[in-house]
């Protein structure tokens, strides 16, 4: 043992245990990773920078109260979608039905409570099962019998389509006035409830990660410096508290009525985000995941059951955007033919991609979704604002997936040439 | 260190066949623990397909397969792998968009309460790679896409550490690799062996067999043409085996060597 420990010390990557590294240290090599290719959500952060200047000099409604709670209620579909899609994309599969996978459960789910009476809850489970069994059915078409997910979802795009046209009816909707789904959208937590959640979100974050920061140190484990960590509970401290400050003043634009708090949809979201990203990186389901998206075959000679896990990411996919069918119902207050259709899953794709979820697989977090679900809810929301014709809002939005996907391919081959993955 | 007691794995009078094309003939073939044994011969002497046999991949149509002394029936790779044979393939099966812990614990990650135990995997990973004294990796939690060849050969070598393998096979681990990064690979094997481990070296490399090996298994045209100390043969006798089957007295009869033609 005594021979061991002293390898240990002489190991090169004993500096692993040391806390020799510095806050400047870290940065700096933050900023070699940027520069070999490997941006993460950087240019997403960028883009909600510019895009708030832009959009905030050009029309003087874009930074206010009530836009912002608009945009977070726009923004809540479009990321819960992207987060599903998260999963499938890190295995470099890409699933083209899924916005319409939405809109067929979120049918089926407004259907039961209009035709069947069934109390909200159950509906909602029932919309998530049709959505887990959309995923079901591609993952098997695409994982057992290897047909390629582009083919499959792209006939799943045209298919349930028409499921929900023969569910609906041609040209018809189904109204959504259930008011707890309703309420997803258009009420609000009271503002004592909002800063509750918000302080509890910025606590239990900060007190998870300097707990982990404290027993890696004391285990003398691979750890970032302190000024890292302080320097990330900073950032969700002051985005969390920042939100909830703007979401807490009076938006109304009618002064006899208040309305302020946090959309319900808002913290629905973050718990989301908070569940994902813990199976993506604390669970082996996560790590498998991530393993098969990079290396199948180094996958399956470890073991993992390579089309298992497919299967699963595409019925999480699906489900996924089943949720994301019901918000967005419950945001427009109906559902119709072409609910989730059209641009939907273009906005979904897009956010993931801008991002930082790479197109390759292997490469992507939960995060991502919500961040480009932000930027991209910014673009349709400020271009709207502005009155423009919407053929530019297409191509806008076509324009900036493009630059995202230019973005991916161009960090990706950085990557490989700085061997930074 | 254990040279002395009996092989860990021995093949005994093993046959193959793909539909008429007879690829190993009556092949012996021992792993002793603590040794390096180096499987040399030329392209299609049936080295690759010995392995697969070894590991379970490709069945074996007659013949016996032993481990620590034992009969075994090997079905399929889980068989072997359940017996502690690890195989380190040439490409390398590593995922390249995570890091060295998360490598060589895929696929058997240690979990605590449901959750990934990230320390206690963290810590074992240092363990294997100090164990070996390996000093080029900086990081045990760097990408392994960030790693050179021979780095990449480290890792697939320490993982079989990890996880206590009593026989490692490594098909050509410097094929691809320059002189340092050889010399290092090479280094890590003789560690290996010294740990107690049966090695086996499959390599096309004279000057890294006869430098690393304690016993030298030649097969030419599916047969086992010698199976000699490293210390007793010259770079030339070896060479001579390898593409002749025969070198002085040693290797196949005239007869025999001819025959296999």
């Amino acid at each position: 043992m005594t021979t061991l420990n002293t390898k240990l010390a002489d190991a090169e990557f004993a500096a692993d245990s040391s806390s020799d590294e510095t806050f400047l240290d870290a940065v700096r090599s933050y900023a070699r990773r940027v520069r070999g290719g490997d941006m993460g959500s950087l240019p997403a952060i960028l883009g909600v920078i510019v895009l708030f200047a832009v959009f905030g000099l050009a029309n003087d409604r874009f930074i206010s109260a009530l836009n912002l709670a608009n945009l977070v209620t726009q923004a809540g579909s479009i990321c819960v979608l992207a987060m599903g899609l998260v999963f499938v994309l890190l295995l470099g599969d890409i699933d083209l039905s899924a916005g319409v996978a939405g809109g067929v459960s979120a049918c089926a789910m407004a259907l039961t409570i209009v035709n069947l009476s069934w109390p909200w809850w159950a509906a909602v489970l029932g919309g998530v099962v049709c959505g887990a069994l959309i995923g079901l059915a591609i993952g098997v078409l695409c994982a057992k019998l290897g047909i390629p997910s582009f083919v499959v979802t792209l006939a799943f795009f045209l298919g349930l389509q028409g499921v929900t046209l023969k569910l609906i009816g041609e040209g018809g909707s189904v109204r959504v006035d259930n008011p707890v789904i309703r309420g997803i959208t258009i009420d609000n937590l009271s503002v004592t409830a909002g800063w509750a959640f918000a302080v509890l979100i910025v606590v239990g974050f900060a007190g998870l990660e300097l707990f982990r920061h404290r027993s890696k140190v004391a285990a003398g484990l691979h750890h970032a410096p302190i000024g890292v960590v302080a320097a990330r509970i900073g950032a969700v401290a002051a985005v969390t508290l920042g939100v909830t400050y703007m979401l807490s003043l009076n938006r109304s634009v009618n002064s006899n009525i208040e309305i302020r708090g946090i959309p319900y949809v808002l913290p629905l979201v973050g718990l989301l985000l908070i569940t994902l990203t813990f199976v993506l990186n604390r669970t082996q389901y996560g790590r498998h995941i991530y393993a098969v998206g990079g290396n199948p075959e180094a996958a399956r000679r470890a073991g993992i059951h390579v089309d298992r896990i497919r299967l699963s990411a595409f019925v999480v996919c699906s489900s996924l955007a089943a949720l994301s069918g019901i918000i967005a119902a419950s945001y427009g207050g109906k559902v119709s033919a072409s609910s989730g259709a059209g641009n939907v899953l273009l906005y979904a794709v897009g956010a993931a991609v801008i991002g930082g979820t790479s197109l390759f697989g292997g490469k992507g977090r939960a995060l991502d979704a919500v961040v480009g679900g932000v930027v991209v809810a910014m673009i349709a929301n400020g271009l709207g604002l502005l009155n423009q014709a919407s053929y530019i809002n297409f191509l806008v939005t076509g324009g900036v997936l493009l630059l995202a996907a230019s973005v991916d391919a161009i960090s990706r081959r950085r990557r490989s040439a700085t061997g930074l993955g | 260190m254990t040279a002395t007691n009996g092989p860990i794995l021995e093949l005994r009078g093993v046959n193959k066949s793909f539909g008429v094309v007879h690829v190993l003939h009556d092949v012996d073939f021992q792993i002793y623990p603590g040794e390096v044994t180096a499987l040399v011969g030329d392209n299609g002497a049936g080295k690759s397909t010995l392995v697969k046999a070894i590991a379970g991949i490709y069945p074996i149509d007659t013949g016996t397969y032993l481990f620590e002394g034992k009969p075994v029936t090997v079905r399929d790779p889980n068989d072997v792998a359940a017996l502690g044979i690890e195989i380190v393939y040439q490409d390398l099966a590593l995922c390249d968009n995570l890091d060295i812990v998360q490598n060589m614990f895929l696929g058997r990650e240690l979990k605590r309460r449901g959750v990934l135990d990230e320390a206690s995997m963290e810590s074992m990973a240092r363990e294997a790679l100090a164990s070996l004294s390996v000093r080029t990796v900086k990081s045990v939690r760097q990408m392994v896409s960030s790693l050179s060849g021979g780095q990449r050969q480290t890792v697939a070598i320490a993982k079989s550490v990890l996880w206590n393998s009593k026989v490692v096979l490594l098909d050509e681990p410097t094929a691809a690799l320059g002189v340092a990064q050889t010399r290092q690979v090479i280094d890590l094997v003789r560690r290996l062996a010294d740990q107690g481990v049966g090695v086996v070296l499959i390599s096309h490399n004279m000057v890294d067999v006869l430098e690393v090996a304690d016993r030298i298994c030649a097969l030419y045209l599916g047969r086992v043409a010698a199976e000699v100390k490293a210390s007793e043969v010259t770079h030339s006798q070896v060479v001579e085996l390898i593409t002749a089957g025969r070198s002085g007295s040693l290797g196949l009869a005239p007869a025999e060597a001819a025959q296999s033609m």
